[in-house]
């Protein structure tokens, strides 16, 4: 089924390479630059997934996680942080704050696809 | 697709383009101001983000040649390494090399490869000795060298996925992770419901079951444990190897149950050794006891049963005669055929609005066939009631013995034949029904004697089917029951009031509450005042009814009435207000009107005249609650289950409905009045009225009020 899945990223080409990827699953890709970008595209369209980066200009990607959960309407969906092999101790800071698992950078695109798969069904 | 994939490395060039020349400008910082870690800090990023996005996007040269130099400025950045203008030269001329790569088409980049080599080994002499080494190892991380070569066996494990009550609020949804796992090979899953509380008590946000799954694939330990990486600490996760591949000649049995359930700490040895002394089936006695939860022991016996079947395979015993078909694959098709049946219903309101008579004739021909289908999959459930019959003659026999009188257990029917599930779910009410007979029933020779009958006693069991339903009667031809003794000990025990007035057949029913005994002490057999109450559960679980009968001094008959099968009834489809309900066709007598003449003539009373009789009835628009104005003319369609006829109003009657039964699960299953729920064809849900259950309810409030 199509769902809405927005990419968080400060990187045109994460971004886009994310929405390359699950577009060809059928789904309906959002992209924010940023932590307020997001929030505000989240206002007008309901999305069904988020993933994004950890470190980002203007709200970073954890403090994101922690807003995104405070809205009642996003509190049980997916959430998947991108970090890096040198950001470990994040994925925890990143579950604490609400994220459901994360991906590790650099991905392949069956790595991104059997992740979305895994916690959007 | 291959548009994408250029617009995407077109994305990244201008993007690496951009951070290139910031990194240009960091390094003429630098080399400014040497120690400025924020500088430093930048200069790494764009290297860390240059390998991973380029890797991404496709250039897997700009990935590999930045890994180095990143891991060279993250020293840097740590201080191990001091920048000099030497370092910063040799960077600026990486600067230059990636933007090449970036600018050059593909084949073009293996002429590069010697500039990259070059740079590459003029970063490395910046590298302290030791961790030189280091890197190039696990730039081409794919294969650790150190894992032996895994030979893809099949080896079965055991999982228990227990997660945190929270799991729901970091986005989890356990469900998919199981079909995950069911994903990785041949898996048996029970959830475990126990935990999940009253529907008032429930927090809708938290979760209450755990699952266990018996696993059995080739992709090897960690593969199971990658499924539930997300959610490690948020769950308890427990995963064993029960059977690692080896061949077992010769060992088919697996544990057995009781060291099944020692072994994965659900059951104290000491108690299952109390328990073994006795003889009935371990794990009835277990759940009976309250030991372990049904689930649980379920999934041992699946553990078991799977364990056998494997090892079974391995040795390639076949059976060559008959197709055995496992009653879980027999389930399955039940199953889906009832779906099928759900969509032909579908289907054929669709096709009657259309009014086309080519789709009409269609949809006729998948309506009958359906209908065969969905009588052909019953029948290969129906068996005949006989083995259960002859497994009585021997509780019988032994019984009889141990209370030392004489009796003949006589079988009649035992072709009838009745739904797999039914006829299991029956074996224990009957065997009860029979202890009972024998033990409170026939009385000793010598009593008998005294009252003029034979020495030995005779309990008949008949079983014969009648319309949609069987019948089967255990008659013994005993001392009977005696109403005044049982009215007395009702009282006693609160069942009912001093004064109340009952029938006799309603004091024959007492029998069946919970807790009833009349028996002066109690023996092994019976006398717990546990029996009649389960059998009655057990029963009213099949949709089926008991019926007492008895003859002071001559011998009771008990009856039990049940549905043939447990998947599909016949129904009529009622409406109110904007909710559909089914009612068990076989208990529709008629339907008829119900005007504001009719109510007002018996000055507002819930009683019909139906051809000069009177009978009462129910307004199930009262009794659910439906919200909303009631229409003008209402219908009453009058049922009748034991002789009692009721009269249900409902808005209008729809017609007739296949019914396929779908249980309410835990949580609403004791909700008054409803016995399950069914699908219509547009896909809405209705519920099956509990009639019976209704025809009770009204009788109470009659006696009370």
């Amino acid at each position: 089924m199509s769902k809405t899945i927005m990419t968080v990223d400060d990187s045109a080409s994460v971004r886009q390479m994310v929405s390359f990827t699950l577009k060809q699953l059928g789904h309906h890709i959002v992209e924010a630059a940023n932590g307020m970008d997001a929030l505000k595209k989240m206002d007008l369209k309901p999305i069904d997934m988020l993933i994004t980066d950890i470190n980002m200009p203007e709200l970073d990607g954890i403090s994101l996680v922690k807003k995104v959960r405070e809205n009642p309407a996003y509190r049980f969906i997916p959430i998947i942080m991108l970090t890096t092999e040198s950001q470990a101790e994040k994925k925890q800071e990143g579950k604490a704050a609400g994220a459901t698992g994360w991906i590790v950078k650099p991905f392949r695109p069956d790595q991104l696809i059997a992740v979305v798969k895994k916690v959007l069904g | 697709m291959s548009n994408g994939l250029e617009e995407l490395k077109k994305t990244f060039r201008a993007e690496a383009m951009e951070l290139l020349a910031a990194l240009e400008s960091s390094l003429l910082e630098l080399e400014c101001s040497p120690g400025n870690q924020e500088t430093i800090g930048s200069i790494f990023r764009v290297f860390h983000t240059l390998k991973g996005t380029g890797a991404m996007c496709g250039f897997d040269e700009i990935s590999h040649f930045t890994h180095e130099i990143e891991t060279l400025y993250d020293m840097v950045r740590c201080g191990k390494i001091t920048p000099d203008k030497e370092l910063i030269d040799v960077t600026l001329a990486a600067g230059d090399l990636i933007k090449q790569f970036l600018t050059l088409d593909e084949s073009s980049t293996g002429e590069l490869a010697e500039q990259e080599a070059g740079l590459l080994a003029a970063f490395r002499k910046f590298m302290p000795q030791e961790a030189s080494a280091a890197p190039s190892g696990k730039t081409s991380g794919a294969v650790a060298p150190g894992a032996p070569p895994v030979q893809a066996k099949q080896v079965t494990y055991r999982v228990r996925f227990k997660p945190f009550k929270e799991i729901f609020r970091g986005g989890t949804n356990p469900v998919l992770l199981l079909s995950e796992l069911r994903g990785l090979g041949d898996c048996t899953i029970a959830a475990h419901t126990d935990a999940i509380p009253d529907i008032y008590e429930m927090d809708a946000e938290a979760c209450y079951t755990f699952w266990d799954a018996i696993l059995t694939t080739d992709k090897g330990l960690d593969a199971i444990r990658d499924i539930f990486i997300f959610v490690e600490n948020e769950s308890e996760l427990k995963i064993d190897i029960i059977d690692n591949g080896e061949s077992s000649l010769g060992v088919l049995d697996y544990k057995r149950l009781g060291e099944i359930l020692v072994e994965k700490r659900e059951l104290r040895r000491e108690d299952l050794e109390a328990v073994l002394q006795t003889r009935k089936l371990l794990g009835e006695m277990l759940i009976e006891k309250g030991l372990v939860d049904p689930q649980t022991v379920e999934m041992a016996l699946t553990e078991q049963e799977r364990l056998k079947q494997i090892r079974e395979n391995r040795l390639k015993i076949e059976s060559m005669a008959n197709i055995r078909v496992s009653s879980q694959k027999l389930d399955k098709l039940v199953n889906l055929v009832g779906e099928l049946v759900t969509v032909q219903a579908r289907l054929s309101q669709t096709c009657a609005a259309r009014n086309d008579a080519i789709l009409l004739s269609i949809s006729e021909e998948v309506e009958r066939l359906t209908m065969e289908l969905r009588d052909n999959t019953m029948d290969i459930r129906m068996m005949p009631i006989g083995s259960t019959f002859s497994s009585l003659k021997r509780v019988v026999r032994d019984l009889s013995i141990e209370l030392g009188k004489q009796v003949e257990l006589i079988t009649d029917g035992g072709e009838t034949e009745l739904d797999k599930t039914v006829i299991e779910k029956l074996h224990d009410p009957l065997v009860h029904l029979i202890r009972n007979s024998l033990d409170h029933g026939v009385e000793l020779p010598a009593a008998r004697e005294k009252a003029g009958k034979s020495a030995g006693g005779i309990i008949h069991l008949a079983a014969a089917h009648s319309g949609d339903h069987v019948v089967i009667q255990i008659m013994d031809d005993g001392k009977g029951l005696d109403p005044r003794k049982i009215r007395e000990k009702a009282v006693k025990s609160g069942l009912i009031q001093q004064d109340e007035q009952l029938s006799e057949r309603e004091i024959y029913e007492l029998i069946l509450a919970p807790g009833f005994t009349t028996a002066e002490g109690v023996t092994s057999v019976s006398g717990r005042g546990v029996g009649m109450d389960v059998v009655k559960k057990a029963v009213d679980a099949l949709r089926g009814s008991i019926h007492i009968e008895s003859h002071l001094g001559y011998g009771t008959t008990i009856t039990l009435v049940l549905p043939l099968t447990l998947a599909i009834i016949e129904g009529l489809l009622v409406r109110i207000g904007g909710d559909h309900f089914v009612l068990p066709l076989s208990l529709v007598e008629e339907c008829m009107e119900l005007t504001g003449k009719d109510i007002s003539r018996h000055h507002g009373r819930h009683i019909a005249d139906v051809r000069g009789k009177v009978v009462p009835y129910i307004r199930l628009r009262e009794h659910f609650m439906t919200e909303g104005a009631r229409p003008e003319i209402e219908q009453i369609v009058i049922v009748n289950s034991d002789n009692h006829r009721i009269g249900l109003v409902v808005d209008s009657v729809i017609g007739g409905h296949q019914t396929v039964i779908k249980t309410l699960g835990k949580v609403f299953r004791d909700i008054r009045g409803v016995s399950g729920a069914s699908i219509l064809g547009d896909g809405s849900v209705c519920l099956i009225v509990d009639v019976e259950k209704l025809i009770h309810s009204i009788e109470k409030e009659e006696v009370a009020g």
